[in-house]
């Protein structure tokens, strides 16, 4: 039998406060970021102009900025690896369809002994990009609302649940807080990270819990503890097997998946990591840490 | 026959029925793509099978909002919704591109994905265009004739950039007219107006066919038109009484030709002219036969995939992924050998009903589509690892290979029923998003999920009780 870990007897509890103070210190991490920086809204929520453009030969990106520049045109310009493209983009136009874009081709155009081919075209109205936003705040209250019904249900004590749903928020905290840092963008498919983080992390820590309300089945006496450093070290490799191999796929969806997809993946890498992180180090102290409390 | 025998016939009967549905989908991706346009144009598009979103196939995606301000009064908002969807799906199914999901969202949106059209302009004047035919009368009289004069000699358009016209002239027009713009003629011509009568006594509502003709003479092209019987009269008795006057005839607001009536116009029919090119004569006519939309409706997102950018990010994204699935069977393979080998026929069987049953309800799969597969795929694994951690643990206690299998799928259960349930419960209100590429998401996340349940489970299950049946002494995990 090949194991990946012998047998562990880790007391997590007693060392929680030390990752109580480094969630404490991300998550302020996180919330100077977010207001100093702030998160990179995509064009789904900021409506807004996005041309995605394919040039013959190399071109310089300040030549572009200078030609997009005389158009006045303020545009955000990033560059791909491995080829001339370039996605331009202007957030909040208010202007119609093909307005933005439009003054835009013409304004590379005139960038003199080079052609380009037009990759992508977007464009979405200031309406959608409300919408999206509410629908987006909607579906995350709903189903973490759910989640903690369906929780406290299932494990007869809301205080579980709770915990639970507080590690998913750090959990989406601290990819939220990754995007902000690194600055990069979050659009729709970033958000259905968020939300697949989220899922994820409860998941996680469902199986934790799961063991949890074995062993206090079967040792109805144990001290909390002593029975939640049981269960913890009991599920310790299938946690890092299957964090392990989530790991691995996104990891290679995150190196060689593509544009398309890299943002996704990035954040849903930090989610992996701090979806096992808190259901170890937050989840089960947490229901430690209210079972203690002073009465 | 015994239980484990249905259990067994379970398995491989939804197995059959998986490559029965997989079957279309196959047979139409393996064709080349002149082969598929050529059977697309001919509606011969087999109806269940997976569809490849705009993000992976190239095309042009648009949302369109309807200005309900601009409707009629007596028409309810969800019967001019549907009719509006109606018309523009005639108009598109007419102008000849393959299948092409138009759907309702939210109050007055519609939303249409266009695959793989290159022209999105005329793909935009096609579906954007209200298509609102009048034919009225020319008010010619003197007091038209100031204000005409009076619009000429202004700097500026009469009309605000909002469509409001200029006090000014609003005051001076006769009671019962209104002024209409002409269509725009040879470039450098000044724009000219036209003021014509409140009151349309023939609409297009009641075309019966729109079709392009050529004038003999200079090849230049015109619209020809025909009434149903009742506009026809409606137009006969119209021009009957008002011989020797003009009659404007007004498409979205704006007079493409105003000719004298001559005489009275039996036969209910007549010709659109004005400097059409050909595309356009022929795209009018397609819109003025699908009819007009019950109000205005303006483009509030548009997102166009070249079809090379499409290419590029399915194959990186396939390949990716794929390469991901790889690592993870090589994985279970090594680390719990017997038990991971089973645990991967089961992640494969996955795969398969899950592209079966998007197939079956003509799913589209877009590139979160198939991150939504990778953790459905991901969270199967994990039950998996769950059973197979526990079943390691009751070896440890040295029970024998006929309890140690049950004992370990009793005990996992309890976890696996749970995690997956508070996921599939999040991957649920993902569909409150309603578009695009989240709904792709959650598609394949919630369906995945449920069927990841089921083989990770009783799939396995089954293949180690037919294993059991041979009376194993040792288990390999």
């Amino acid at each position: 039998m090949m194991t990946l870990l012998p047998k562990t007897h880790i007391d997590f509890v007693k060392k929680r406060f030390i990752f109580f103070t480094i969630s404490g210190l991300v998550t302020l991490t996180g919330i100077i970021s977010l207001s100093t920086k702030g998160l990179d809204l995509g064009l789904d929520f900021t409506g807004g102009t996005l041309v995605q453009v394919k040039f013959e030969k190399p071109v310089e990106i300040s030549v572009l900025r200078k030609a997009l520049e005389a158009a006045g045109i303020e545009a955000g310009i990033q560059t791909f690896t491995g080829g001339n493209s370039f996605a331009l983009k202007v957030k909040g136009a208010l202007q119609s369809v093909n307005e933005t874009a439009d003054k835009m081709d013409a304004a590379l155009k005139a960038i003199p002994g080079n052609s380009f081919a037009e990759e992508k075209r977007d464009y979405v109205g200031p309406v959608v990009g409300r919408d999206l936003s509410k629908k987006a705040i909607f579906a995350i209250l709903l189903s973490m609302f759910g989640i903690i019904v369906y929780v406290a249900f299932r494990f007869s004590n809301p205080v579980w649940g709770t915990a639970g749903v507080i590690g998913l928020l750090h959990d989406v905290f601290v990819a939220i807080t990754a995007m902000s840092l690194t600055g990069r963008e979050v659009d729709l498919v970033v958000v259905a990270a968020f939300l697949t983080i989220a899922g994820y992390s409860i998941n996680d820590t469902i199986v934790i819990f799961d063991r949890m309300r074995e062993n206090m089945r079967n040792f109805p006496k144990m001290h909390m503890g002593q029975l939640i450093n049981m269960s913890i070290n009991e599920c310790l490799s299938r946690t890092i097997i299957t964090t392990l191999t989530v790991f691995v796929t996104v990891l290679v969806l995150f190196l060689f998946g593509g544009t398309g997809i890299n943002n996704f993946a990035f954040a849903m890498l930090i989610g992996t990591i701090t979806g096992v992180y808190s259901t170890i180090f937050i989840c089960s102290p947490i229901v430690f840490q209210w079972e203690h409390r002073p009465k | 026959m015994n239980k484990l025998h249905w259990k067994i016939g379970t398995v491989l009967g939804l197995l059959i029925l998986s490559f029965w549905l997989l079957y279309p989908s196959v047979e139409w991706y393996t064709k080349t793509n002149d082969d598929r346009a050529k059977t697309e144009a001919m509606r011969m598009r087999p109806k269940r099978i997976l569809n490849l979103g705009l993000d992976l196939r190239g095309g042009t995606h648009m949302l369109l909002e309807l200005d309900v301000e601009k409707l009629d009064k007596k028409e309810k908002l969800n019967d001019a919704m549907t009719r509006a969807i109606e018309i523009i799906r005639n108009r598109i199914d007419q102008y000849g591109v393959g299948e092409t999901p138009i759907s309702r969202q939210g109050e007055r949106w519609i939303s249409v994905d266009l695959p793989g059209i290159s022209n999105t302009e005329e793909a935009e004047n096609l579906i954007g265009k209200t298509a609102l035919l009048e034919f009225r009368l020319v008010n010619t009289s003197n007091e038209a004739q100031a204000v005409l004069s009076k619009v000429d000699g202004m700097s500026e358009p009469p009309f605000d950039k909002a469509g409001v016209l200029a006090p000014e002239i609003a005051k001076m027009l006769p009671k019962g007219t209104m002024i209409y713009k002409a269509a725009a003629g040879a470039e450098g011509d000044r724009v000219r107006y036209y003021i014509l009568d409140a009151t349309v006594p023939v609409t297009g509502a009641y075309l019966e066919s729109a079709r392009v003709e050529t004038d003999r003479q200079f090849g230049t092209p015109s619209i020809g038109f025909t009434f149903n019987k009742e506009g026809g009269k409606l137009f006969e008795n119209f021009t009957g009484a008002n011989v020797n006057k003009y009659l404007a005839i007004v498409l979205d607001g704006v007079v493409h030709s105003a000719p004298v009536i001559k005489s009275r116009i039996g036969g209910g029919s007549g010709v659109i002219e004005g400097s059409f090119t050909l595309e356009e004569a022929r795209n009018l006519a397609i819109i003025l036969r699908a009819g007009a939309l019950p109000a205005p409706v303006s483009i509030i997102e548009k997102r166009v995939v070249g079809p090379g950018l499409g290419e590029d990010s399915i194959k990186k994204g396939l390949g990716a992924s794929l390469a991901g699935f790889v690592l993870v069977v090589l994985f279970m393979m090594i680390y719990y050998k017997g038990g991971g080998f089973i645990a991967d026929v089961a992640l494969l069987l996955n795969f398969v009903f899950l592209l079966a049953a998007m197939s079956y309800f003509s799913a589209t799969l877009t590139l979160p589509g198939i991150a939504g597969m990778i953790l459905a795929l991901a969270m199967a694994i994990d039950a998996n690892v769950l059973i197979l951690e526990r079943m390691r643990e009751e070896m440890h206690l040295s029970k024998p290979v006929a309890m140690v299998i049950p004992t370990g799928y009793d005990k996992a259960w309890s976890a696996i029923l749970d995690s997956n349930m508070t996921t599939w419960i999040a991957s649920i209100f993902l569909f409150q998003f309603g578009s695009g590429p989240v709904k792709g998401f959650a598609v394949t996340l919630t369906i995945g999920l449920l069927i990841g349940m089921f083989t990770s489970v009783f799939v396995t299950r089954v293949i180690y009780e037919f294993w059991l049946t041979s009376n194993p002494k040792e288990l390999s995990i």
